[in-house]
């Protein structure tokens, strides 16, 4: 097992992450904008290294209701990655998509058109961070999962848990007509942390 | 006063202050309780297992150590050793994506982890709401020794 924790990461990691997340939010904004006929803007995103006991402020509270779509990570890199959004604004997101025929409840369409959704933003995070690396990386099928804010977190939280005692995750505000807090959390492997990091040229 | 517990945290009470923390996922709860003194502790693991892992500094992350740790502070805070029960909830698995990822069935291992550690240092678990696939706030009332169990569009239960 590598003794490499995420506290050790260093201020360059963290740039790239940046620019990782410009990158992705820049090619989910395109993308959502051509899904949902609607023109969106989106903000610069920010990194955040956050303790496990701030996790939960920094999304509205624990028991904040909110949306994740899981997802596996396969290919020459293996993970996992979490989007998450407020429940309200997946909603919002699901009614663009479905041009008015969204029920208002999470049934199996809304569900059905949310995990596309995630497919097209996360998609856009690993698009960005292939053509960074090189290296051919893709997402398995989201599961969602609509529920209290730190229950849901609890799953990356507990696979960072293996590394260290923080969570690293990308906060990334897009607006259309109202504005999208999403947050994205990304946790590979152990070995496929380390292959980021090389290659990306930050370890040997 | 309502004492909280973060993750991978821990903390002690007694009557009439409660003792909680929310949006527990695929981690434990786990409760020590002395009916007598009225006296308990709370920790918050989010890992079965210290030893599998290199970065093991916060005890209060493991079932294994979490427990051991808690067990000293509620001692010290004026528990008895022969009169302690435990009281556990969470556990759950929040998505069921098909990896092999040994991490989604984690709340499982730690419910596990965590009944294995309480029998080792022989304290009684006498309730416990573990497993599914829902989030809960818990909070525990050393007075009553009722264990509040809430979800998101569900009853809430009392154990």
């Amino acid at each position: 097992m590598s003794d490499m924790s995420i506290e050790s990461i260093t201020e360059q990691y963290l740039d790239v992450l940046a620019e990782l997340g410009n990158i992705g939010a820049g090619n989910a904004t395109t993308a959502l904008a051509s899904l949902l006929q609607a023109k969106v803007d989106m903000k610069v995103p920010q990194v955040k290294l956050l303790e496990f006991k701030d996790v939960g402020a920094i999304v509205g509270g624990e028991e904040q209701e909110m949306v994740g779509a899981y997802l596996g990570v396969e290919g020459d890199i293996t993970g996992s990655i979490l989007f998450l959004v407020k429940k309200d604004v997946a909603m919002h997101l699901v009614t663009k998509m479905m041009m008015g025929y969204a029920s208002g409840e999470f049934g199996e369409m809304e569900q059905s058109a949310f995990k596309e959704i995630s497919n097209i933003i996360t998609g856009a995070y690993l698009n960005a961070l292939s053509t960074m690396t090189n290296m051919c990386i893709y997402p398995t099928v989201p599961d969602l999962a609509i529920d209290m804010a730190g229950a849901i977190l609890s799953v990356p939280a507990i696979q960072f848990g293996i590394y260290g005692d923080n969570v690293l995750l990308i906060q990334s505000q897009i607006s259309d007509d109202i504005e999208i807090d999403g947050f994205f959390i990304m946790v590979p492997d152990v070995e496929s942390y380390e292959k980021i990091l090389k290659a990306l040229g930050l370890i040997q | 006063m309502v004492v909280k517990v973060g993750m991978a945290d821990l903390n002690v009470c007694a009557s009439p202050d409660s003792i909680i923390t929310m949006g527990l996922g695929s981690c434990i709860g786990v409760i020590l309780w002395d009916p007598v003194s009225k006296v308990c502790g709370m920790v918050h693991i989010m890992l079965p297992d210290s030893t599998a892992i290199s970065q093991n500094t916060n005890r209060a992350k493991f079932a294994d150590t979490g427990i051991e740790e808690l067990l000293e502070k509620v001692l010290l805070s004026g528990a008895t050793r022969s009169r302690l029960v435990a009281k556990i909830a969470g556990g759950a698995q929040m998505f069921s994506v098909n990896t092999n990822s040994p991490t989604l069935r984690i709340g499982e291992r730690n419910a596990e982890a965590t009944k294995a550690k309480l029998k080792e240092l022989n304290i009684k678990l006498v309730a416990e709401d573990t497993g599914d696939k829902y989030g809960r706030t818990v909070e525990f009332f050393p007075e009553t020794g009722e264990y509040h169990i809430r979800a998101i569009g569900r009853e809430g239960k009392i154990i």
